[in-house]
């Protein structure tokens, strides 16, 4: 009985479907914690992408841009989520489209 | 064998994922969320990523999940309402849709595409921390300390931000 492998592109399809659900909840829904996270999974889907292109070209390198990803998405939710409380703070709401000011 | 893990895992992904959407409350999202990473964690391994792997589960789902989980329990957020109303047999019924257009579309284009190699484990062994290590301070030193300044600066930025007089 043959060994049953996986393709490359099957983690790239994967990755594809991941964004695609990332950028759906960035789209649709309006709790702002919420939003944040789907920004997280997009970022994750993209990370998965290159480390198959590392396996694909047998090099480091995809491993490399990753782990940087990974390090500006840490610096990104320590920023953003100190921007989620002082919004907390200022408007008692999390919901997005009560945060609206800047729109008159 | 690497094929049922693969099959398996990325299953648990994309369930973890739909689920991510579709929930109403931020703590349930957050751990849909930390399902996606660990699963991914292990998909990083199958691909010869160990170190990758182990950056995933200790600053991914372990550091920013943290400080998701800690900032939803300070701000004590509740469920959000719903932006449609849709009867719970829908909600679930367009779930299961979702899937098996997903999978149909990732059928269409898997056929288009052309034969692309398949994943043995084991055959790429550069992936470990020594090998990462040896780039990182060689190749990439620039952009390592770039990146270090750029913490540097998110660690005081949201210092600054959070303080208690804005």
């Amino acid at each position: 009985m043959p060994n049953p492998a996986v393709p490359l592109s099957w983690y790239l399809i994967l990755s594809a479907i991941l964004f695609a659900l990332g950028v759906a909840g960035f789209i649709f829904r309006r709790n702002i914690i919420t939003v944040f996270m789907s920004i997280e999974l997009m970022l994750n889907a993209v990370n998965l992408t290159f480390v198959t292109f590392s396996y694909q070209f047998k090099q480091v390198d995809g491993h490399i841009y990753s782990f940087f990803v990974m390090v500006v998405a840490a610096a990104e939710a320590a920023v953003g989520l100190a921007i989620i409380l002082t919004v907390f703070k200022n408007r008692s709401t999390l919901m997005i489209d009560e945060v609206n000011s800047m729109k008159y | 064998m690497t094929a049922i893990v693969f099959l398996i895992f990325a299953a648990f992904a994309v369930f973890c994922g739909i689920n991510l959407v579709l929930q109403t409350h931020p703590i349930a999202s957050a751990l849909s969320l930390i399902g996606v990473m660990g699963s991914l964690a292990v998909l990083y391994l199958l691909l010869g990523g160990e170190f990758i792997a182990m950056a995933q589960v200790i600053v991914y789902a372990g550091a920013i999940m943290v400080l998701f989980v800690f900032v939803i329990m300070l701000l004590n957020a509740g469920a959000e309402a719903a932006t449609f109303q849709v009867s719970r047999f829908v909600k679930y019924f367009g779930a299961i849709l979702l899937v098996f257009f997903l999978g149909l579309v990732s059928f269409v284009i898997q056929s288009q595409l052309p034969r692309t190699e398949n994943v043995v484990f084991g055959a790429f062994q550069g992936g470990s921390a020594l090998d990462v290590g040896r780039k990182l301070f060689t190749t990439y030193l620039l952009p390592f300390e770039v990146v270090s300044v750029l913490i540097l600066i998110a660690i005081v930025g949201a210092i600054v931000l959070a303080r208690k007089e804005v």
